[in-house]
């Protein structure tokens, strides 16, 4: 099935934030923006939901502490438990304070790389994938909205047409895709 | 839009566009390098490739050819851990630290203050790694099942706590880098010309487009590391005096050590930023985004965090007769009127007395000035370690074994060396890599921009 897909650019971040609050007002599915830094603002405008990612930092963190734990108990309490000055290793609790430094760490290996990995495989940002920005100058001062004709079933392309007359852009581009 | 007072300081000078931007930090990467360029990475390659040497003969003959002795077992090779890794402190303070605190200017300086942080701390590895002798059982540091029966790395130990402090910082720095690197290298990529840059490039911004989803995991990725590197500054360089401060050894057992330890780092890591970053503004010309106010903010944290080391000594000093222990007194008395007075007083004149000349705001605001005392700060700096390490140890309890520390040729060239191969890491970064965050930049622009702070509407809307 083909489908239409309109890029509308513009060059200013607060320009295309209030254009795309205008056509989401009438009916209209934005389905992505390009953009060269963060839009503040944006991501209710266009449906795009808060990202769960410091929940999982939060798992991936919680993870190391308890691989720390169970380690350092298993190599200093239970398989060799050490005598250093006559104060033997004798529960984990004991010799807690010794284990504080690299618990922490641990933990904080965990959650910062789990979360970095998460981080790429879920944005699919990885080496070699292919660069999927429209317009090579979405990277550096222009900033473009994505409408898909297939998700927009109560407006007719040349309604759509119409209405971005009225609200204005800088370039508009439409695109076939199979 | 982040509302910002009118009569602040703006953080971008001239008339900037967003691509303006773009164009002025692309710019030293796509032209070719000038030739002053080339000079100082043949100098620093010279003095790197020297420093290999020297490390790979220490390796083929053990570590007998440092200038160490029977009382002093440590000497050059821990200073030169701990300054390196100190002056690591400064990149991750500033781009996660004052993201916290919502300090905008760390925007123009963090990208290459962080590039200087992982170089540092790769040099910093360096010497605990060589000071093994035997660097192909480096592994041994692991708690890995091995052949020796059921023995395993000791966990009590702060030497290890380090490996874990050290690994795990450096391991993160260079995840927060890469990261905010990403969507540059993209804007690199979209604008490269030769096909060999683009290809490079392209690998390098792993497919970045700047959609708004990943903008979104972007900014929560970027808090939450910010978050979790911040407690890690911390207690890097608080592990790192714990080297020390858990040992029984009178000037070393002292429990002020992690918070002046951490100042200190703060403070050294700074001057350095200072040094590269007064030089690197002005060769690429990035004037308007690294300007004096910047230059002021870095010397009002090496003013605060200069103090706090002056405090420190004079407590140490304080303590040390206060305790009435005769060895702790003697350690110190030893350390300001012993064979190493000159060490001492070096010390205190370029860590106590030249951060406080920051007081006057003309000295504070001046560049030249301000690249003489981050270069008297470094050596200071050095000294501190080389005071505490050294002067500490050389006159033990029995006067019979009292020695002096004398560095040997190795000991010179493996530090010098270290310095080379910083210099080649660091102008590799300059030449290929986007040495200001140039999309993050971007987002200030309407805020903290020059152009917009002058204009009319800015005045009516805030």
């Amino acid at each position: 099935m083909s489908d239409k897909v309109l890029y509308v650019m513009y060059d200013d971040d607060e320009v295309l934030k209030n254009s795309a609050k205008q056509l989401v007002a009438k009916g209209v599915k934005i389905n992505e923006v390009f953009s060269p830094f963060p839009i503040h603002g944006i991501d209710p405008i266009i449906g795009v939901k808060n990202t769960r990612l410091g929940i999982m930092a939060f798992l991936y963190g919680l993870t190391g502490l308890t691989l720390a734990t169970v380690g350092m108990r298993y190599f200093m309490i239970v398989d060799w438990p050490m005598n250093i000055g006559g104060k033997p290793n004798f529960s984990y609790l004991d010799n807690m304070l010794a284990f504080v430094p690299i618990s922490f760490e641990f933990t904080v290996m965990c959650a910062a790389h789990g979360m970095a990995i998460t981080y790429l495989l879920r944005n699919k940002t990885l080496p070699g994938m292919p660069a999927q920005n429209p317009d090579p100058r979405t990277t550096d001062d222009k900033f473009v909205m994505e409408i898909r004709m297939s998700e927009n079933h109560n407006v007719t392309e040349a309604e759509l047409d119409g209405m971005l007359q009225e609200i204005g852009y800088l370039e508009l581009d439409k695109k076939e895709i199979k | 839009m982040q509302k910002e007072a009118a009569i602040r300081e703006p953080l971008i000078l001239g008339h900037k566009t967003y691509h303006d931007v773009t164009e002025d930090v692309c710019r030293p990467i796509e032209d070719k390098a000038p030739k002053m360029w080339y000079i100082l990475f043949g100098i620093a390659l010279v003095i790197g490739l020297y420093g290999v040497g020297s490390i790979m003969y220490l390796l083929g003959t053990g570590i007998g050819v440092w200038g160490l002795n029977k009382t002093i077992g440590w000497a050059w090779d821990i200073t030169n851990f701990v300054w390196w890794v100190g002056i690591g402190h400064a990149g991750t303070l500033i781009s996660a630290v004052l993201l916290l605190f919502r300090q905008k200017w760390r925007m123009a300086i963090n990208r290459s203050a962080e590039a200087m942080t992982i170089f540092a701390v790769f040099m910093a590895g360096t010497f605990p790694l060589i000071h093994m002798g035997r660097l192909w059982v480096g592994y041994w540091v692991m708690p890995i099942p091995n052949q020796f029966g059921s023995l395993w790395v000791n966990f009590n130990s702060p030497l290890l706590w380090d490996v874990f402090a050290i690994s795990t910082y450096l391991s993160v720095s260079l995840v927060f880098w890469y990261i905010g690197l990403i969507p540059d290298f993209a804007t690199i990529r979209d604008r490269a010309k030769k096909p060999l840059a683009k290809k490079m490039y392209s690998i390098l911004s792993f497919g970045w487009s700047g959609r708004a989803k990943h903008w979104n995991r972007f900014e929560l990725v970027s808090l939450v590391l910010a978050g979790l590197a911040t407690p890690l500054v911390f207690s890097v360089h608080s592990i790192v005096s714990f080297d020390f401060a858990t040992s029984v050894i009178p000037g070393w057992h002292t429990t002020i050590f992690p918070p002046y330890f951490v100042a200190g780092a703060v403070f050294s890591g700074f001057a350095m930023v200072q040094t590269l970053l007064l030089i690197m503004r002005k060769a690429m010309g990035l004037e308007a985004y690294i300007h004096t106010k910047h230059v002021e903010y870095m010397n009002i944290v090496i003013m605060v965090t200069g103090s706090i080391v002056g405090t420190a000594y004079i407590t140490e000093l304080f303590i040390s007769w206060y305790s009435g222990v005769e060895y702790e007194s003697y350690a110190f008395i030893n350390r300001a009127t012993g064979p190493y007075w000159w060490a001492y007083w070096s010390m205190m004149t370029c860590n106590v007395v030249s951060p406080q000349l920051m007081w006057f705001r003309p000295l504070r605001r001046s560049l030249l000035f301000t690249f003489f005392i981050s270069i008297v700060v470094n050596i200071g700096m050095w000294f501190e370690r080389y005071v505490i390490i050294v002067t500490s140890i050389h006159r033990d309890y029995i006067p019979a074994a009292w020695s002096m520390h004398f560095p040997s040729h190795i000991d010179i060239a493996v530090y010098i060396g270290t310095i080379g191969l910083f210099f080649v890491f660091f102008l590799l970064f300059a030449r290929f890599f986007p040495v200001l965050a140039l999309n993050e930049v971007k987002t200030i622009l309407k805020g903290s921009g020059q152009s917009y702070k002058e204009s009319p509407d800015y005045h009516k809307h805030h």
